[in-house]
């Protein structure tokens, strides 16, 4: 049970989240729930093809809908130059359609009228009349060279987005000449969707007398979005104000910029009245970023003793329509570079290539740290294969292969330094609490008597607090992030940041971070977020990324504020500055003891009571640019049995230990790590967007597209070893994406350790009951 | 249409078009903003209130259905400013992080405790699998579902017992 948030010297602490009281009582304020004078709503038409020439469009009979103020088609966006947007990934996207569309569900007109009935009405009567061409749906046909060109936009006249590679080629090659044993396996990681409960949406409301644009966006990056804004549409970037309510959970989705906000806006501009657009389910499904979709072959070059030596990645990557990726701009493939993972290789080639198909635009999402999750899973995967030729038992592969604590920093083969880790505790750790060596022997007995359970290892390294500006920037802008602290004089104060939560408990455990260090109590603190106007420049939240960055900045910031409250102490204590020293709770004298003055009392000198010449207030701003990422890591294990009659995978045991550095909140890091193993749950078993050779998406809501419910979720056991970063303020590594990353190859590797007595290496998720039923009845398990 | 609706003990008058469905009703009509809209096809239960005491999905309800009824919706559970113990060990146990799941799968759980107390897991995790809960993983919520159970009746039991005071004074 947590624990009240009046406690001092909180940090590592469960306290009770001061987000939650709006919330169990149904008064959080998402999107939806705001309403202006006089606003008006905008339906989305959008296309039933996935590849169609548009032939003409008609909105005479739609426009004289009563209640319709406006409708725009692509057309009408050519003729503002707004058409087409940059993404985040540096490619262009369609806002509305010109000339033809290139994935089902593509947004092609919009109508704005009095009421959400109207607008949906209205956009019914729009006719477009398409002329449907073959749609290029496999990602191998489309990188054919007689392959017909679907971006005929571009210069390039292919569908080839981009090479990526990383690594030495030639050395891989001659380890992998030289080497006693190989290994090869193709993964797919399939295509997925972050679908966080409360879809995408947005009010813009365009003052026509002032000139400003207040736009409300469930946005996980409202300081960037405004950037982009002001870049795109022209507008002054201080004349926009970007607001970013309650957002009912994120997952990477909310990151990108999607034609339905650009066509808010200009609606808004055109009207000057506020327009509201809230996606369907359905919208938000098939049109917004999608995450994964990598077609990977991974090789492992070992010795006979299971050493590992070279591994080389080959990786054909389907963005869709247009790459629409939220990834850092150096890095088209995001971090995929951390897929030598916990080992340590001695040499690495990796090669990404993106191509287009007329599938929804988009990539990256989905609690994810660009792309790691992709390199998690197949490293884990191919280990495992490895493991299973030579007949090595799983862990002892790893630990076999680990990265040594003493090895940190860690330079590895594809140009990462990891910052520290402690991986054969962490897999100790793992392996002792559930029982590693009594599982493996019931196993045995198991087999013997012809029954299927199975054990799956995942030891994986993250990668994340993206990042140093050295390296990362997304569209040139640097990915530091920020924080402002205003101690008012009573001693209570406002932390604002540059970062969004949405859902992680951003408006605790910063406040416990800044409690900390000013020696007050998280009751103390006010934190605020998402709104342009007051909170200082930052990247926001995503990749793991608060912790690391605007986490540094807080506590940074707070010591900036305690150099000048330990001036104003030195001069109520009536001593001179050295004399002073400060314990966490109070500013002492030295060598006299009782004699000292708490930071609520300094707070009230800051503005009443100050040293000759000193400037008065206790505020300060600290913009921190992180010298390093940080890598945290764990080791999750997994236990399945699987029903011989009907192939259905039960998930016995699962526990999951985490190694995140410093930990601010026990209880808010072990809920996300709960939240992130539910949709690596998710994902192993039950989630797929697939295409039809139409281009037609097949899972296009939540009754095709599943997500797990209490029913079928795992009961999730967790634990924890702690390796401080050892270059963050204060040591902590981030950790909402870790279980995500970690989970999906632990749930896979025990499936397929299941089975293995079949001669079975490899399954490819998501693991459906007809998948597993099929290989028990081609083994004559089952009949 | 004219309808007349209690909700959470108050009568409203109010005139909404046939098709109008009783989440838009109570959000957009009533400014009861607790139930959100998550998937439009009876899924995700973010729009779960009680009509009679019975919990419904209300994306799936016209409002011209709820004509005469009661309904109670996550701003009903709190009572003279004391939240209700579901709400309580929801902010106690951590059963919630984005939040917009909570006031639907707080009215399944309260409705699930109406009936009975002392629930096991499985009879929770069964009770709450029409609403979807994409951020805690469930394992919190259970627990909170779980302690709200034990409050209940603890406060069920004293109050039994000052009745039998009450009654032996008689």
């Amino acid at each position: 049970m947590a624990i009240n948030q009046t406690e001092h010297r909180p940090m590592g602490k469960s306290i009770k989240r001061k987000e939650d009281p709006r919330f169990i009582r149904g008064e959080g304020r998402y999107i939806d729930d705001i309403s202006l004078p006089g606003m008006l709503y905008m339906n989305i038409v959008r296309s039933p093809y996935a590849h169609a020439k548009i032939v003409s469009i008609d909105t005479t009979a739609a426009m004289e809908v009563p209640g319709v103020h406006l409708i725009i088609t692509g057309e009408d966006l050519a003729k503002m130059n707004l058409a087409w947007m940059p993404t985040l990934a540096g490619d262009v996207q369609m806002v509305l359609a010109t000339g033809k569309v290139m994935f089902q569900y593509q947004e092609v007109a919009v109508v704005v009228a009095e009421s959400r009935e109207v607008a949906m009405d209205a956009a019914q009567l729009v006719a477009v009349e398409y002329e449907a061409l073959p749609a290029l749906v496999d990602p191998f046909r489309a990188m054919q060279p007689d392959a017909p060109v679907l971006r005929e936009d571009r210069e390039q006249k292919n569908n080839h987005i981009f090479h990526w590679q990383v690594g030495d080629k030639d050395d891989t090659e001659e380890m992998f000449k030289s080497a006693e044993v190989v290994v090869k396996q193709d993964v797919r990681f399939q295509r997925v969707h972050p679908s966080p409960l409360e879809p995408c949406g947005c009010i813009a409301d365009f003052n026509k007398t002032t000139g400003k644009l207040t736009w409300y966006v469930t946005s996980q990056a409202p300081h960037a979005h405004r950037t982009v804004l002001a870049m795109v549409s022209g507008l002054p970037e201080h004349m926009i104000h970007v607001i970013s309510p309650d957002i009912g959970g994120g997952f990477g989705n909310k990151v990108p910029v999607y034609p339905g906000y650009v066509c808010a806006i200009v609606a808004s501009l055109q009207l000057g009245r506020p327009v509201k657009w809230i996606e369907t389910r359905t919208e938000n499904i098939a049109s917004t970023g999608f995450a994964r979709d990598y077609h990977m072959t991974a090789e492992i070059a070992a010795n006979k003793d299971g050493i590992v030596q070279a591994l080389r990645v080959k990786t054909l990557a389907d963005h869709g329509a247009f790459d629409a990726a939220a990834d850092p701009s150096k890095f088209p493939a995001g971090l995929f570079n951390i897929v030598t993972g916990s080992y340590d290789f001695k040499q690495a080639f990796v090669e990404v290539d993106g191509v287009y198909t007329n599938k929804a635009p988009g990539g990256v999402a989905y609690r994810c740290s660009f792309r790691v999750t992709e390199a998690a899973y197949l490293i884990e995967r191919t280990m495992d294969v490895l493991a299973q030729k030579l007949n090595i038992d799983a862990a002892d592969l790893r630990f076999r292969n680990f990265i040594k604590k003493e090895q940190f920093p860690y330079p590895s083969p594809l140009g990462w330094t990891y910052d520290s880790g402690d991986y054969e505790q962490t897999l100790k750790l793992a392996l002792d609490k559930i029982g590693y060596a009594e599982l493996r022997k019931e196993q045995a007995e198991k087999r013997a008597r012809g029954e299927y359970m199975g054990i799956g290892i995942s030891t994986f390294t993250e990668i994340v607090g993206a990042g140093p500006s050295h390296t990362f920037d997304i569209m040139g802008i640097k990915m530091f992030d920020s924080a402002e602290i205003r101690v008012h004089p009573t001693g209570k104060a406002i932390v604002r940041l540059g970062v969004r939560h949405q859902g992680q408990g951003h408006e605790t455990t910063f406040a416990q971070i800044v409690a900390e260090e000013l020696g007050l109590s998280a009751a103390d603190i006010l934190v605020e977020e998402g709104d342009t106007d007051t909170a200082p420049y930052g990247l926001g939240t995503y990749a793991s990324r608060s912790t690391p960055t605007a986490g540094g900045a807080a506590a940074l910031c707070a010591r900036r504020i305690r150099e000048k409250a330990k001036k104003i102490a030195a001069h109520l204590l009536e001593v001179s500055e050295d004399d002073v020293e400060w314990d966490g709770s109070a500013f002492n004298v030295k060598g006299l003891p009782g004699k000292s003055v708490t930071m609520d009392k300094v707070a009230l000198a800051a503005y009443t009571n100050l040293p000759e010449g000193m400037e008065p207030g206790l505020e300060a701003t600290y913009y921190y640019d992180p010298p390093n990422l940080t890598f945290p890591h764990g080791a999750y294990i997994c236990v399945v049995d699987i029903d011989n009659g009907t192939g259905a995978v039960k998930v016995r045991r699962f526990l999951a230990v985490d190694d995140c550095g410093t930990v601010i909140n026990p209880m808010i890091v072990e809920g996300q790590i709960h939240g992130g193993l539910t949709e690596g749950f998710g994902i192993a078993f039950m989630q797929d967007i697939p295409y039809d050779e139409d281009g037609n998406c097949l899972a296009p809501n939540w009754m095709d597209y599943l997500v797990p419910t209490a029913l079928e979720t795992p009961h999730w056991e967790t634990d924890r070893t702690v390796t401080p970063s050892p270059h963050h303020p204060i040591g902590a590594k981030g950790v909402g994406e870790s279980p995500n990353v970690g989970s999906p190859q632990a749930f896979v590797n025990a499936v397929v350790d299941a089975l293995s007595p079949l001669g079975v290496t490899h399954i490819d998720m998501p693991i459906y009951p007809w998948k597993v039923w099929e290989i028990l009845r081609k083994n004559g398990v089952t009949e | 249409m004219r309808i007349t609706v209690t909700v959470n003990g108050r009568e409203y008058e109010s005139e909404v078009e046939p098709r109008t469905l009783l989440v838009y009703y109570l959000r957009e009509h009533l400014e009861l903003k607790g139930a959100h809209v998550g998937c439009d096809t009876t899924n995700c239960g973010a729009c779960t209130v009680l009509l009679n005491g019975k919990p419904v999905k209300s994306c799936t309800v016209l409002a011209v259905q709820a004509n005469g009824q009661q309904v109670m919706t996550v701003e009903g559970l709190e009572q003279d400013g004391v939240l209700h113990p579901v709400q309580q060990s929801f902010w106690e146990e951590h059963g919630l992080q984005c939040g917009y799941c909570t006031p639907g799968m707080l009215m399944s759980a309260y409705s699930l405790l109406e009936k009975k107390q002392d629930l096991t897991e499985e009879e929770i995790r069964k009770g709450i699998s029409g609403n979807i809960c994409r951020c805690t993983g469930y394992v919190n919520i259970v627990k909170a579902i779980q302690s709200a159970g034990r409050q209940m009746a603890e406060k069920k039991q004293l109050e039994q017992n000052q009745s039998e005071v009450i009654g032996s004074g008689n």
